[in-house]
């Protein structure tokens, strides 16, 4: 992804003219390696939606590139980039949203084989069967309906469907938020397991940062559509250092003992500004205690700040602001 | 708002030229029945109605005829000459409008005082006798035709006619600037006619409506706080779950001000769809192009009236 | 004395698909100025326990019994009139959705004040006096021009500031917060919790607090039950319920959750199964079918819930030797937990 630009019109006036943009994604770079699990995290309205469909061109981008497998699929029409589709896939976040109500769950799954050219019923339903035992769900259920399965089931019913292909890429759009505790320790094994048989590379988006951190190697911390901080798993929890990345994770309260004897002192006041209309120069800057003029007028680029280690930021974090941080935890 | 509104008047323009024109194409490929013959008359000769033709402009081709009228409606608003009876169309209609109108607006009244409040009754104890039994009755009214329920209810009530002599006759009905009682009295049996059905749709759309606003969490927010029953069904339910009926209904009597066909041709109402079936029978086209445009007049402008309202209505609608 | 106290709730709904038992003998206590969490996963019936306090659940196909003791009367036999005297005035609720769970089409500022004046006899302008003071005390910029606002012009934590500011108008004994923070974005949600935490030092309210986060228990909550299908299974202060938990389902949540705060782990541990039918529940204890110790005794007869220590209360066939010996070496194998 090179200078990611989405936006979306909204439209008003006699000649329904452009009178605003919702900037969700504005200028986002970022590798994915093959193999490797990428995460992206950011709360609402920060763009990682639109960024997971760009990633799989089911949005086209208002301009920037995006190259998969060495080739520019950014203009591409649909018809050129279906066959991609069989490497790249999707699983989404609502399972009650996602899956047809009116197909059996079989059909869902086999769906994507018979798109792509596999005629033979019995073939498709051989490769649905298997698909079903590996996530889990019980190959005899292939002509139950999606409303007779739990959240988690349905959840693996659209893992199921994502890997019937074999892809090589999986982009997970907030794969477990919807559902139970207990159920997202399942789903979650699952995509690992599943990850580590097939080799496949993954783009995990979430807003929980526990779980992304637990899945990913590598993290973009998105805010406003951009990215304000991308760095390895470890090195992003240990030492954040775009002061939002610290606000996010001393916000997050852990389930210990030690979190209720402390009073937390909360980091960040108000909300989120709105997409359409995004501050100035670096976007946190309303909401950063650390912010300096120059944080008005200049927009800080998202460069490099330590080993493996990048971040948009004029005053990025030092090692005592962390520690701070993190006795607020 | 304001943008909204032009860009909607600007097509509505359109609309009512397409419907013109297609009236017009309808007519000039499937005629009923020639309309210089029918007025000629019985012991027509063949050159009477050739004279008739070129008097009524017939023998012009297609879309110099269309042109013409288009010309007058735009510069005088004139809706061209009866080929029935040679009066003006305009001033036709505008004669009969108010018996429409005293049809319309006397049933909207009737199928609104009744059918809410029934919804509202049958909402409130879903699946109770009461319910089923209204609910059940309902959908009779709404499978009777028009002119079924008329001629039953002339048959039982009407003067003259009927079992119980309490309502005016068919054909009884005067202005209300002539004869308050009696006009009123006419009406009678054609308002319960037509809001029979309506109010029984809308009772039925009223529950459903009501049903799925007391499902909603801001119901539940509202007991809550401790208000009364009556508060959190007759404000905060109803305030939601009739917005979208106001808007209904203001559409159906848009569309009824075309025209109460069925019921003014039972009850022998002169109204203006009387007026439209006679037309239809006569292959009269300057009347029967007035009353469609008419008709589609008051259905755009009901449109754009309930659209606008609805913004009202509902804060979270807005109209770039 | 106890403030608020639920005594053996039932709450049971009859539907075409059967009886769902959704709370099954639920005993709890509130005690004034304290914060009792509740927590549990969908299914668990916390929602169902809450709601049915201010006798929100009375619909015509639920059976409810059990006492709940307020101020010396039941609520659960409480006519609904009187009831209505309590909802709002001396016991709030907020919820979940602050979006749905406000009327879309009355001005946010209109529905504050509508829920003084049902139960204070107060001119409109003082209403309205106080309603402004109320959004400022909960942190709402502008509040004489937000009173105007309607529901969708706010973001979602100004949104749940609002319901917050419309609960404790009254300056209510209790405060019943139903999964406050789950719809909000983690930083908007820690705002609200902090205000939660403010107006309940201000006010002296107590409050309970129903979520499935166990991390914001452990920052707000004095004491916690656990439930899972409709029962209590474990209550503990908090300090004990994350220091020296004693139930299987309690340690299953424990170890299922990926932390920030310790190295990450090679796999979560999760729990095994899902959570049962509330119409077709398990025989004896109800989470023996995904307890990796299931004792002979648990698949007959379901446990009592017994005081293990003082101020302690466990359910399950376990003995608490056996108990705390398993709590043990699960902290060998995880010391996250720690």
């Amino acid at each position: 992804m090179r200078d990611l630009v989405k936006h979306f019109p909204i439209r008003k006036g006699l000649l329904q003219r452009e009178v605003a943009r919702v900037h969700a994604v504005d200028g986002i770079s970022f590798e994915v390696k093959r193999g490797e699990t990428f995460g992206l995290v950011g709360e609402s309205g920060c763009g990682k939606s639109t960024t997971a469909r760009l990633v799989t061109r089911l949005l086209a981008p208002t301009s920037g590139s995006i190259v998969y497998d060495g080739r520019d699929i950014s203009d591409w029409p649909e018809r050129r980039i279906r066959p991609l589709r069989r490497d790249v896939q999707m699983i989404f976040q609502d399972p009650y949203a996602s899956l047809n109500p009116r197909r059996p769950v079989g059909t869902i799954i086999g769906e994507p084989l018979r798109l792509l050219g596999v005629d033979d019923r019995d073939a498709r339903r051989a490769r649905v069967r298997e698909v079903m035992e590996r996530v889990g769900l019980n190959p005899e259920h292939y002509n139950r309906y999606p409303h007779e399965f739990s959240g988690g089931q349905r959840q693996r019913i659209g893992i199921a469907r994502a890997i019937v292909l074999e892809p090589k890429l999986i982009v997970a759009d907030e794969p477990v938020s919807a559902l139970d505790v207990s159920i997202q320790a399942q789903v979650l094994n699952l995509l690992q397991e599943l990850r580590d048989e097939m080799g496949l590379t993954l783009v995990f988006i979430a807003h929980d940062l526990s779980v992304v951190r637990h899945m990913c190697d590598r993290i973009a911390v998105m805010y406003l559509g951009k990215i304000v901080e991308l760095a390895t798993g470890d090195r992003l929890y240990a030492h954040p250092r775009h002061p939002y990345t610290g606000a996010l994770l001393s916000a997050v309260p852990s389930p210990t003992a030690r979190a209720g004897r402390q009073r937390r002192r909360v980091v960040l006041e108000g909300d989120v500004p709105s997409p359409v209309a995004p501050p100035s120069a670096c976007r946190f800057h309303t909401r950063c205690w650390k912010a300096q003029r120059i944080c008005r007028e200049q927009e800080p680029p998202l460069e490099s700040k330590g080993p493996r280690d990048m971040a948009a930021c004029h005053f990025p974090l030092s090692e005592g602001e962390v520690d701070a941080l993190a006795r607020r935890r | 708002m304001g943008a909204y509104i032009v860009r909607r008047v600007l097509w509505a323009i359109v609309l009512l030229l397409v419907v013109s024109f297609l009236t017009f194409v309808i007519f000039d490929v499937f005629p009923s029945a020639d309309p210089a013959v029918l007025r000629a008359g019985r012991n027509a000769t063949p050159s009477l109605i050739q004279q008739i033709r070129v008097n009524l402009g017939l023998d012009k081709p297609f879309y110099t005829q269309y042109w013409l009228y288009l010309k007058g409606l735009v510069t005088h608003f004139d809706l061209g000459y009866s080929y029935y009876n040679s009066e003006s169309v305009r001033s036709e209609i505008f004669s009969r409008l108010p018996a429409t109108v005293s049809v319309t607006v006397g049933g909207f009244i009737v199928w609104m005082l009744i059918g809410i409040p029934v919804g509202i009754v049958s909402a409130i104890r879903p699946r109770s006798i009461l319910d089923r039994s209204l609910m059940g009755g309902a959908l009779v009214a709404i499978s009777a035709p028009v002119y079924f329920l008329g001629l039953v209810s002339l048959f039982l009530f009407a003067k003259g006619t009927g079992q119980l002599q309490w309502f005016g006759a068919a054909g009884s009905y005067v202005p209300i600037s002539q004869n308050p009682g009696q006009w009123f009295n006419s009406l009678v049996l054609p308002w319960v006619t037509l809001a029979a059905a309506f109010a029984a749709f809308y009772a039925r759309m009223t529950r459903g409506n009501l049903i799925d606003v007391m499902g909603e969490d801001y119901i539940r927010t509202a007991r809550a706080k401790g208000l009364p029953e009556s508060r959190v069904i007759g404000k905060h339910g109803l305030r939601a779950a009739l917005t979208p009926i106001v808007t209904m209904a203001g559409l159906d009597v848009g569309l009824l001000l075309g025209g109460a066909i069925l019921t003014e041709i039972v009850f022998n109402i002169p109204g203006v769809g009387r007026y439209a079936y006679n037309a239809i029978t006569n292959s009269d086209l300057p009347a029967i192009q007035g009353t469609v445009l008419f008709g589609a007049f008051f259905v755009v402008f009901a449109n754009l009236v309930v659209d606008i309202l609805y913004a009202f209505l509902d804060p979270r609608v807005k109209y770039g | 004395m106890a403030l608020l106290e639920i005594e053996d709730l039932h709450v049971s709904f009859r539907t075409l698909d059967g009886v769902v038992k959704a709370v099954s003998g639920v005993t709890l206590a509130l005690d004034s100025r304290k914060t009792l969490g509740i927590v549990g996963e969908s299914g668990s019936g916390k929602s169902v326990t809450a709601q049915s306090v201010i006798g929100l659940t009375r619909f015509p196909n639920a059976t409810i019994t059990g006492r709940i003791l307020y101020d010396g009367r039941d609520l659960v036999g409480m006519p609904t009139d009187e009831l209505r005297d309590i909802r709002g005035a001396r016991i709030a609720m907020i919820f979940q959705d602050p979006l749905s769970s406000l009327h879309p089409f009355f001005r946010v500022g209109h529905q504050i004040v509508e829920a003084i004046r049902t139960h204070e006899d107060v001119p409109r302008e003082a209403a309205k006096k106080r309603t402004i003071e109320a959004l400022r005390s909960v942190g709402i910029p502008s509040p004489e021009e937000r009173f105007d606002s309607f529901p969708h012009e706010m973001s979602g934590g100004m949104r749940q500031r609002a319901m917050i500011a419309m609960a404790l108008a009254l300056r209510p004994d209790v405060l019943i917060a139903d999964e406050p923070t789950t719809a909000l974005d983690v930083t908007v949600q820690a705002q609200v919790l902090e205000l939660i935490q403010a107006m309940r030092d201000d006010f002296g309210t107590a409050v309970i607090l129903i979520t499935h986060d166990l991390g914001v228990v452990a920052q707000m909550c004095d004491d916690v039950a656990v439930m899972y299908a409709g029962r209590v299974l474990e209550y503990a202060a908090r300090e004990t319920l994350f220091t020296a938990p004693q139930h299987p389902y309690t340690w299953g949540l424990l170890e299922s959750i990926p932390r920030l705060d310790a190295p990450r782990a090679e796999r979560l541990s999760p729990i095994a199964g899902s959570p049962p039918s509330l119409i077709n529940v398990p025989r004896g204890c109800t989470f023996h079918p995904r307890c990796p110790y299931t004792p002979p005794e648990a698949l007959e007869s379901e446990p009592e819930l017994a005081e293990s220590e003082p101020g302690h209360l466990v359910r399950c066939h376990l003995s608490v030797e056996e108990r705390k010996s398993l709590w043990q070496s699960l902290l060998q194998e995880h010391p996250v937990l720690m």
